[in-house]
């Protein structure tokens, strides 16, 4: 049956495309970009066989190397894996779809290596996914941490010395996680997730069990970039190569997001971190705080990549947000908009590698009106991003807030509430300002004469496009995902 | 639950679809401005048709209804055809026809630019107002009064300069944060009691809403619906946005933006809180209080601008809080004169903005005060915003007075003689800050002038249309269209059983 191994398979074939490519690159240099996008592909496919099978016949476990649990590793193939490989699968092969043009352009000579390390980065982050081990987990991590290094650190000298800072701050991270795991197995003994749920709904909580759980949430925090654990994030996304950059905004703080949901709600018992130990409460405060902080530095920067990701920072702030309710609509909410910003992000970032394919500026100044005729279709799916982003129906970002507005509300959340709404103002002042200046001439002269079509290549501009309307489909197809996608996925004590 | 029995029908969806995909086709053809424009007038009479089709159901009090899917767990994106749904709708869809034609003539005469964006940015507006028009629940008409906002946003900006962009900001600004109120006011109602269905004399089920949560949730609408009807201190989006072309501000800013916000306003008066709500919770007294402060201070401004435009955009204020005013009375005869002077005003005022458009492309003049004499030159366009403005100033036997008329019975129903004074006081400053223009026009001396010289017939024919179809509805206002009887059937449904307190 194809569905028991569809967890296996997904991170395989990621890890072992990674390694062919740089092998039989010489036999062609569209080769591993071809590879790239099928691996992709070849993954998609496989979930979406998958997560109907688990919908219907409940999570699959898979015993690597047919060692059982809880000494062998074990994979999870649940309905919220299956979701997340879906989507990290689908965003990625859009997104490398894309990447035809800006890889030769921006990296010359190094596609084979970069695209090895792209798929070592989306293998491990499924793994990441997909896996029932607490010390899998940490491995993973690392590989997803030092390849995505790899792939943000490529291109110019300020994405290295960037990617430094974020290379130290990452490692920090991971090594809090390994400290609270070490201190959760001399604890209980097991890394495996399920014996450990088991164990600990017997034993309940320990002093050395709390400490654990805390340096987990610090370090997997920063992986996320969680205020004020956000610092390295903006030079990171602002400085890396447009692919790279397309690639882990969207997907790699989603994960570090995952794995504590995964933790705190499936392993934990939620009522302990809701209740006896207000775990998650320190974190919707702190998605709240990014929510605001994000947003308001993204209105005072100049640089497009730069505002994104501050918009970024305010993004994981509504995820974070979401498990802070520690309720089904925060549930809801906070996967919806995981989804939702997945999308929406890599369409923004691809609009702002097809400006810098286009030979344009990314200083938002310096954006004028002539876009919109040069780069009509670039810039509609900018605005469809955009207005999603800001979270105006029928765009799929509305429907995310609008399952976080009632998760606050039920929580009496009043000031969680607040934060929402200003938060969809100060969202609309940074992305009208964009819209504003590629659509309206503001007294400058306009030129009757039409510009220079700009973004001819379908390979540049089909994926964004697809993204923005994909946005309108997320949108309508909200109902369907939350009813037939999330509601099964919600943790017990929900 | 619901009283008036309802019948699936696909009528109400192709009613908000045609001009989407009219908006489609615009841009589509944008290279070929005649076809273009051909999309645009086929959809509006498409539109008309399907509205007009519904009407004899609605007067028979059955509606039509469409529902496409969820749109959120619980909650369709659904679309009901009731009778005060298919009343607005008949406004907008056929002052479209009307502005239409005339926008032709406008933006062709003006030379403006970028034309296309703006016929696809004014079909997929009114795809909007007919969703607002026909929503079924909180949800629905949310979605639509959001995609209005940013459907008028490329209008209001369409000059693209410096101006336009500050009153774009300052449009978004508004209307955004009233969406947001919308929205959480929605959100609650929602986890309160899952049924967003707008329901006849009031949807919100008994004892689960505490007096002060009622207030809260009705300060909360009021801002979400207060910001498009230019409740004081929510209007000042509305004179600034007079710097879109004339056309806008005469279907948007006169009819379609502003009467979605009265609109907005009705049903969540007569169909979320309903009368008995209102009245028990004394929220009827302070709409009544907003809406009339806003009558008169808007009447005084609008007498101290000598911008033409700006002049009309004070009016419209005022005369928005006409209708919110007749809807706070809560009495049959204060909502069958709001509903009327939502399609009096509506013709009214279109006509007067048809007329500033008229004498600014040919005669490029904005200013009150350089009108003089101009009339003898261009006596359709000025005798049509004679008829408007007497008509505004509640004169026989112009559709104004009779929707006036139903307005002071409403406030002698409700025993309110201060309503009434507002009403008659409004009256007198409407005659004060409009009869200058006219008489300007017609009987100072201007050398310039003396001969005809009238505007293109694109822009004066629809002008005079609406003008005649103002005088027309004040002396047989149920010969084209059953206005009242549609009007005095929708304040029947939202009023059964309320006491009367007519002598």
């Amino acid at each position: 049956m194809i569905p028991d191994h569809v967890a296996v398979i997904s991170i395989v074939v990621f890890l072992l495309t990674a390694i062919i490519i740089p092998l039989v690159s010489r036999w062609g240099d569209r080769l591993p970009y071809a590879m790239a996008v099928a691996a992709c592909a070849v993954v998609f496919i496989l979930n979406a066989i998958g997560l109907p099978a688990v919908l219907a016949a409940g999570e699959i476990h898979y015993a690597l190397g047919g060692w059982e649990p809880p000494i062998g590793i074990e994979l999870v193939l649940d309905p919220l894996s299956a979701f997340f490989v879906l989507m990290i699968s689908g965003v990625a092969g859009i997104v490398l779809w894309h990447s035809s043009r800006p890889v030769p352009a921006e990296l010359p000579g190094r596609g084979s290596v970069f695209y090895s390390a792209a798929l070592l980065t989306l293998g491990a982050l499924s793994g990441m996914v997909l896996t029932g081990d607490l010390f899998n987990l940490y491995v993973f991590l690392e590989i997803a941490a030092l390849s995505g290094y790899a792939l943000l650190g490529s291109g110019t000298a300020r994405a290295a010395a960037a990617t430094f800072r974020y290379l130290i701050l990452g490692t920090v991270g991971a090594s809090l996680y390994l400290l609270g795991i070490g201190l959760i197995f001399l604890e209980t003994g097991t890394l495996n997730m399920a014996d450990l749920s088991a164990i600990l709904a017997v034993t309940g909580l320990s002093p050395l069990l709390v400490i654990g759980i805390v340096f987990i949430v610090a370090g997997i925090g920063l992986k996320m970039a969680l205020f004020p654990l956000h610092l390295w994030l903006p030079d990171v996304y602002t400085a890396g190569s447009t692919t790279a950059t397309a690639l882990i905004a969207p997907l790699g703080t989603k994960v570090a997001a995952y794995v504590l949901f995964r933790l705190l709600f499936f392993v934990l018992e939620p009522d302990w971190v809701r209740v006896d130990l207000p775990v998650t409460t320190v974190i919707g405060w702190l998605g709240a705080a990014g929510i605001v902080w994000g947003s308001i530095m993204a209105i005072a920067q100049d640089n497009l990549r730069r505002m994104l990701a501050y918009s970024s920072v305010a993004q994981i702030g509504y995820i974070a947000l979401g498990l802070g309710l520690g309720n089904a609509h925060g549930f809801i909410g906070a996967m919806l908009h995981a989804l939702n910003h997945a999308c929406m992000k890599a369409c923004l970032f691809l609009v702002s590698g097809n400006l810098r394919a286009a030979g344009r500026s990314q200083s938002i100044a310096e954006l004028d009106h002539s876009l919109q005729r040069s780069m009509p279709w670039t810039a509609a799916a900018f605005t469809l991003a955009a207005i999603s982003m800001i979270g105006l129906p029928p765009l799929a970002g509305f429907f995310s807030k609008w399952y976080l507005l009632l998760g606050s509300w039920e929580q009496g959340s009043w000031i969680f509430l607040a934060v929402i709404v200003i938060s969809s103002l100060l969202n609309a002042v940074y992305f009208f300002r964009v819209i504003e200046r590629m659509y309206l001439a503001g007294g400058a002269k306009t030129d009757d004469k039409a510009p220079e079509r700009l973004d001819r290549h379908v390979n540049l501009v089909a994926p964004a496009v697809v993204l923005g309307v994909g946005l309108l489909l997320l949108g309508f197809a909200n109902v369907v995902i939350v009813n037939f996608l999330i509601r099964p996925m919600l943790p017990g004590g929900f | 639950m619901d009283v008036s029995p309802t019948y699936d029908s696909f009528v109400p969806a192709v009613a908000v679809l045609v001009s989407l995909v009219a908006t489609g086709l615009i841009v589509l053809s944008g290279r070929w401005p005649n076809l273009r424009e051909g999309w645009t007038l086929l959809a509006g009479v498409v539109k008309f048709g399907c509205v007009v089709s519904l009407l004899p159901d609605a007067l028979a009090g059955r509606a039509a209804t469409f529902t496409v899917q969820e749109s959120v767990p619980g909650v369709d994106l659904s679309l009901r055809a009731d009778p005060l749904g298919v009343f607005f709708a008949l406004i907008a869809s056929t002052l479209w026809i009307v502005t239409s034609i005339y926008s032709i003539g406008y933006m062709r005469g003006n030379g403006e630019k970028r034309q296309t964006r703006f016929f696809a940015s004014f079909a997929l507006s009114l795809s909007a107002t007919i969703g607002i028009a026909f929503a079924e629940n909180l949800l629905t008409f949310l979605i639509f009064y959001e995609l209005l906002t940013l459907a008028t946003y490329p209008l209001v900006v369409h000059k693209e300069t410096p101006e336009a962009i500050r009153s774009g900001r300052m449009y978004l600004t508004y209307a955004l944060t009233a969406g947001l109120c919308f929205l959480v006011a929605t959100a609650w109602i929602y986890l309160v009691q899952g049924n967003l269905d707008f329901h006849a004399g009031g949807m919100l089920e008994s004892g689960l809403f505490s007096p002060d949560a009622l207030r809260g949730l009705f300060v909360l609408f009021m801002v979400g619906v207060g910001v498009k009807s230019g409740l004081m201190p929510l209007h000042s989006w509305l004179p600034a946005a007079m710097v879109a072309p004339t056309p806008v501000s005469a279907l948007l800013h006169a009819v379609a933006v502003v009467k979605s916000g009265v609109f907005g306003v009705i049903r969540v008066v007569g169909f979320v809180f309903g009368p008995e709500l209102m009245a028990g919770a004394g929220l009827d007294v302070v709409l009544a209080i907003v809406a009339g402060a806003t009558i008169l201070l808007a009447s005084m401004i609008a007498m101290r601008q000598d911008n033409l435009k700006k002049r009309l955009a004070y009016s419209t204020v005022g005369h928005l809080s006409y209708i919110v005013l007749g809807a706070a009375m809560l009495t049959p005869a204060g909502f069958t004169g709001g509903l009327l002077h939502m399609g009096a005003h509506a013709l009214m005022k279109i006509t007067l903005f048809m007329c500033a458009g008229a004498i600014y492309v040919h005669m490029h003049k904005t200013e009150v005060s350089q009108l003089d004499g101009m009339g003898r030159a261009m006596p359709w366009t000025f005798g049509a915003f004679a008829v408007g403005a007497l008509g505004l100033a509640g004169i026989p036997p112009i559709n104004g007075f009779l929707s006036k008329y139903y307005l002071g019975l409403g406030a002698v129903e409700s025993g309110q003689l201060v309503v009434l004074g507002v009403y008659l006081l409004s009256g007198l400053l409407n005659a004060v800050y409009f009869f200058p223009v006219v008489l300007r026009g017609f009987f100072r001396p201007a050398p310039a002038y003396e001969r005809y010289n009238e505007a293109s017939p694109w822009m004066v024919v629809p002008l005079c249309l609406t003008a005649v179809l103002a005088v027309v509805f004040g002396l047989f206002p149920d010969l084209l269209a059953p206005i009242y009887s549609l009007a005095s059937g929708i304040s029947a449904e939202i009023l059964p059983t309320f006491p009367l307190n007519s002598p």
